[in-house]
């Protein structure tokens, strides 16, 4: 992969890019806005590309996208076997883009993340919101197994348009296309060593230890992650918890309706 | 040249129209479709064949483990392999293999395998293969990122648990145990020969010439589509400065032996399309659990578009499901005796392979016409092939069996003069 790993660089979009250790392997971080941190943690597919979502927000607040291990821009899944490994690189992921005591976001399988990094380590988040999480399984109303699609599927699984998941999907310029390759493949390979093959990291177990006000948002039309288990996090949680349903949205709900998204999360973490 | 028996036992009355009414033979079949009567009698049927071929002389019975598959019902391959090594006296047992990440704790694999060796008398040879993403993955739920890793763990504790005299403890990434006492140990040292079968990927190659493992390319495609993969083998082998004893690969081929050609293609053709038509009918979802793959291989893969978008053209487009087809581009060799041992020969010397391992049972095929295609080959395609290679190579990855004196058939012979 063709990247620099050191210094710190300003893009044409605005958006700072930098890269923190993380077990020693590069993760990449963007950041853009001013104010109180603001972080976020992609899921399925990753981000390959700043979105319009993080712009809206990035105009109240100053937004940190770290990538996971493998995800787009970072390195080092391989090396990381169980859960606790995972815990471990995000928390300090999160702890070296800068979260601390600011607000996080965590989408789809990320917010299984997001959810244990509030738990565990309480003075890291303020306010927590979740974006359809994983984290959780139940067998008599399963999640959708998202790695066994017919090739060209996913897009359509995981928005209501699937055009907004091919969006958020281009080969970023510059980018040469066999790493491109890569780099899909690789973000795909980190969310199934974290979540295959149901995706429940025994989370349940902890929500009662997220004591934080928490925003659970889902999508109306997600076809992945069932509207029932909105519930189960509500009555897992120990803090103030509000469910928000997002109209013409499917699973990855901040890619089908940015404007609609961001709104509510700026609202919540005022 | 070894000429080796495999069965994969397929179920043999999935319906006519499974290809439309069914999204695939593996994983998520409908279990409905599986009659376990009608199993028992094939499971008698393919046992009797497997025992028919090692009393014709086969050099070997193969056998191997899927899970979840309606062309495949050994689950368990050592079930089978070790009433083969009661039943048949010469043949060496080849198992092909045992997915290793798939066993818990994998000292279960060394003992087990361990006992076929004992019970045979050192006639096991231990296949050791990764498994397809369908029997891994989905069928057996392992995380695709980490099948590799714990894989290879795995083989590290089996070999370890075979030549390590003393119990040891072993504290891997995956796998914690304090006390590795395997009993017992083979009888083969300083184990039995290993094998990996293997697709086209080059860490494969690499590690099979590191760790001195014979590889096997088990395609159901045939010596056409094969050949890429085994010139590729040896180029590697000769990257890697190792010497092209032919005894260092084995290659799968189906055949169907009969009087004449034409007898061979009227016999032949229905059990054909059916393993074709039906039991391939995998469905796309399996193909691609992300991890399974290398990131290496899939890296050689995009360089290589063009090259495989040329194979594929030369394939129609796609893989062929009619007998004509079948027939034409190599998945099933089929003639008179002397037909199938010219082009048998042919496939051994391009492909420099010195174990053929043949499929001559294969989808609905009849059990009377299974023994005839072996007795066939056996008594007229065997003798013509048997020589080959052994003028000029040595196959060092064949079963040493215990010496005669020492086997249990002696034992018991003894033992009965001595009451």
């Amino acid at each position: 992969m063709s990247q620099a790993h050191g210094g710190t660089g300003r893009r044409a979009d605005g958006v700072v890019e930098r890269f923190v250790p993380v077990n020693g392997k590069p993760c990449r971080v963007w950041e853009k806005g001013e104010g109180r941190p603001l972080c976020y943690l992609a899921g399925i597919g990753g981000l390959p590309n700043w979105t319009p979502f993080l712009d809206r927000l990035a105009a109240g607040r100053r937004v940190i996208a770290p990538s996971l291990p493998g995800f787009p821009g970072s390195e080092g899944h391989d090396q990381l076997d169980s859960h606790l490994d995972w815990l471990m690189a995000s928390r300090d992921l999160l702890e070296a883009a800068g979260l601390r005591g600011g607000d996080l976001i965590g989408s789809s399988m990320a917010g299984a993340l997001a959810a244990d990094v509030a738990a565990l380590w309480p003075e890291m988040v303020r306010k927590l919101v979740l974006v359809a999480p994983f984290g959780l399984f139940d067998e008599a109303d399963p999640i959708a197994d998202i790695w066994a699609q017919k090739p060209g599927a996913t897009a359509g699984l995981v928005c209501a348009d699937p055009e907004n998941f091919k969006r958020a999907q281009v080969q970023p310029a510059g980018m040469d296309p066999a790493d491109w390759v890569i780099v899909q493949v690789r973000v795909n390979e980190a969310l199934a060593r974290i979540f295959w093959p149901v995706g429940d990291t025994r989370l349940a177990r902890r929500l009662g230890h997220i004591r934080q006000p928490v925003l659970l948002l889902w999508g109306d039309r997600d076809k992945v992650v069932p509207r029932s288990y909105a519930r189960r996090f509500a009555e897992g949680i120990a803090g103030p918890s509000r469910t928000v349903v997002i109209a013409d949205a499917g699973h990855l709900a901040e890619l089908d309706q940015p404007e609609a998204v961001a709104a509510a999360i700026l609202e919540f973490a005022a | 040249m070894k000429q080796m028996w495999f069965h994969l036992m397929p179920y043999k009355e999935l319906p006519d129209d499974f290809r439309e009414k069914h999204p695939s033979v593996w994983v998520d079949i409908d279990s409905k479709l599986f009659d376990p009567a009608r199993v028992h009698v094939f499971y008698n049927e393919f046992m009797d064949e497997l025992e028919y071929a090692a009393e014709m002389g086969f050099d070997a019975v193969c056998v191997n483990e899927h899970h979840s598959n309606g062309y495949g019902l050994m689950a368990s391959p050592n079930l089978i392999a070790s009433s083969l090594a009661r039943r048949t006296k010469n043949a060496a047992i080849c198992v092909m293999g045992n997915s290793l990440a798939l066993y818990n704790p994998p000292t279960r694999v060394a003992e087990e395998f361990a006992m076929i060796d004992c019970i045979s008398g050192g006639r096991l040879i231990a296949g050791f293969p990764v498994g397809t993403p369908m029997d891994t993955c989905y069928a057996y739920g392992q995380n695709p990122s980490s099948l590799r890793q714990r894989y290879h763990e795995a083989h590290d504790i089996v070999i370890k648990a075979w030549t390590t005299p003393e119990p040891f403890a072993f504290n891997g990434r995956f796998n914690q145990l304090r006390y590795v006492n395997t009993l017992p140990r083979p009888v083969q040292k300083p184990h039995p020969p290993v094998w990996i079968p293997g697709g086209g990927s080059i860490e494969t190659w690499q590690w099979c010439a590191e760790m001195d493992y014979v590889y096997s390319y088990l395609s159901y495609y045939g010596y056409k589509v094969g050949l890429d993969t085994m010139l590729g083998f040896w180029r590697e082998m000769d990257r890697l400065g190792k010497d092209r004893n032919p005894y260092r690969a084995g290659f799968l081929q189906f055949v169907g032996v009969a009087e004449t050609r034409a007898e061979a293609l009227k016999l032949y053709k229905e059990p054909a399309e059916y393993f074709y038509g039906r039991c391939l009918h995998v469905d796309a979802r399996w193909a691609n659990p992300p991890g399974y793959v290398t990131e290496a291989t899939i890296r050689a893969k995009a360089v290589s578009q063009i090259q495989l978008a040329t194979q594929a053209a030369l394939r129609g487009g796609k893989t062929a499901s009619d007998w004509a087809d079948i027939v034409d581009q190599g998945y099933v060799i089929v003639g008179s005796p002397d037909e199938v041992a010219a082009q048998l020969r042919k496939v051994a010397v391009d492909l420099n392979v010195g174990h053929l391992m043949l499929l001559l049972q294969y989808g609905n095929m009849r059990s009377d016409v299974a023994k005839h295609n072996t007795r066939l080959f056996a008594e007229k395609v065997y003798p013509q092939l048997r020589d080959l290679f052994d003028n000029e190579w040595e196959d060092r990855w064949w079963p040493q069996p215990l010496p005669e004196r020492q086997s249990a058939a002696r034992h018991a012979a003894s033992a009965r003069v001595g009451a």
